[in-house]
């Protein structure tokens, strides 16, 4: 990479990562425009770690996981959250606009045609057929993505306990999702919370 | 005007509730911009998320077009500014402060809590969008297929919703031939 350590020598800001020098703005918005353009079927998470942690180094594996555990907790996508997440650790809050800007850009044009197309077309019978088997197909597909991430996070039993609340809150009580969101999110940090003498928390 | 401010209250509400994923905020939206604001149907909104669930990038692009259809190129600015700026803003001062609270007990609590919540609102969002999207036994097909595909396979998804639109077409539109 010697554009970017040229580019880095003009920079003479304090590099505040120990790492020698700083990744210039246009590589981070490159890099994240790539992956907003190619991350087709969902999975940007996927997408992000090839990019970031096998292509570009620019965070570890470890960093990697930390930052996505944020990203999940925090409200907000993953992908966009990762992106400012990054983005900061890179290159401070230059970093992570450029990283948000360019994560959003490709998509975010695409679903603007679509939506014009749609509205022209939309309603024609073949479209409004295909469309029909693509939601079928969409369903299978958040339910599989849903299903696979709480096999991954989901450590105990008695957290379906909190899953199911929460389901139950929101779809059959019809309550909003913030208040169900602080009432079922309070009970289950409580039930987590710290505890000193019997269990050290992983 | 006051459809811009408006798109600008339900995108920045909605921005807020996506804890876990976007797909938690869907039973509000489905709320806000069909029964409330009447932007679009609810066959509209299925349709638009679900091509926005396989385009490149983050996957709730799709309000993209929600804002184009209310209120063209302005709709889009708005649409997104109230979308992505509040989470964006949060994520970035929590991201610093987070860091900073790596050794505070309570932050492995709320970790560890709010998972399983997150993942009910995930499941609460699927049921919704489900109610709309698999209506007969060709829906139900199709869902169940490319969900047993997916859970056995890496395959990418984009491939499966490509075929479920052959199928949708050649299953449920005129006959052509």
């Amino acid at each position: 990479m010697s554009d970017a350590a040229a580019k880095a020598g003009v920079n003479s800001a304090p590099a505040s990562l120990g790492k020698g020098n700083e990744t210039p703005v246009r590589s981070i918005f490159l890099e994240f425009l790539f992956i907003g353009a190619t991350s087709f079927g969902g999975g940007v998470v996927a997408y992000l770690r090839d990019g970031l942690v096998a292509k570009r180094g620019w965070v570890n594996d470890q960093e990697f996981v930390e930052y996505l555990a944020i990203s999940q907790t925090l409200p907000g996508l993953n992908a966009t959250n990762m992106a400012v997440l990054v983005g900061d650790r890179l290159r401070g809050i230059r970093g992570a606009l450029a990283a948000l800007f360019a994560i959003c850009l490709p998509g975010a044009i695409l679903m603007m045609i679509v939506g014009v197309a749609y509205q022209a077309h939309g309603g024609k019978p073949m479209v409004t057929a295909a469309l029909k088997g693509v939601a079928a197909a969409a369903i299978g597909l958040i339910l599989a993505t849903t299903i696979k991430l709480g096999k991954k996070s989901l450590a105990h039993a008695y957290d379906l306990v909190f899953v199911g609340l929460t389901v139950f809150g929101v779809d059959q009580l019809h309550q909003s999702v913030p208040s169900v969101l602080i009432v079922v999110g309070i009970l289950a940090i409580l039930w987590y919370r710290p505890r000193k003498p019997k269990e050290t928390a992983q | 005007m006051t459809q811009l401010v408006s798109l600008l209250r339900v995108f920045s509400y909605l921005s807020i509730l996506t804890v876990g994923g976007g797909l938690a905020a869907f039973p509000e939206m489905k709320n806000l911009v069909v029964n409330v604001h009447q932007w679009l149907n609810f066959t509209q909104l299925i349709h638009l998320y679900s091509m926005g669930q396989v385009s490149p990038g983050p996957n709730m692009m799709m309000i993209v077009a929600i804002g184009e259809r209310v209120a063209g190129i302005p709709g889009v600015i708005v649409v997104l500014v109230a979308f992505f700026g509040p989470t964006a803003l949060l994520a970035f001062f929590m991201g610093r402060l987070w860091t900073r609270l790596a050794n505070w007990p309570w932050r492995s609590s709320i970790e560890r809590g709010l998972t399983p919540v997150s993942i009910g609102l995930l499941l609460a969002g699927c049921l919704s969008f489900a109610r709309g999207a698999v209506t007969d036994r060709g829906t139900v097909a199709i869902a169940v297929a490319v969900l047993l595909v997916l859970l056995i396979s890496k395959i990418n998804p984009a491939w499966l919703v490509l075929a479920g639109a052959i199928v949708g077409g050649l299953a449920f539109g005129p006959k052509v031939l």
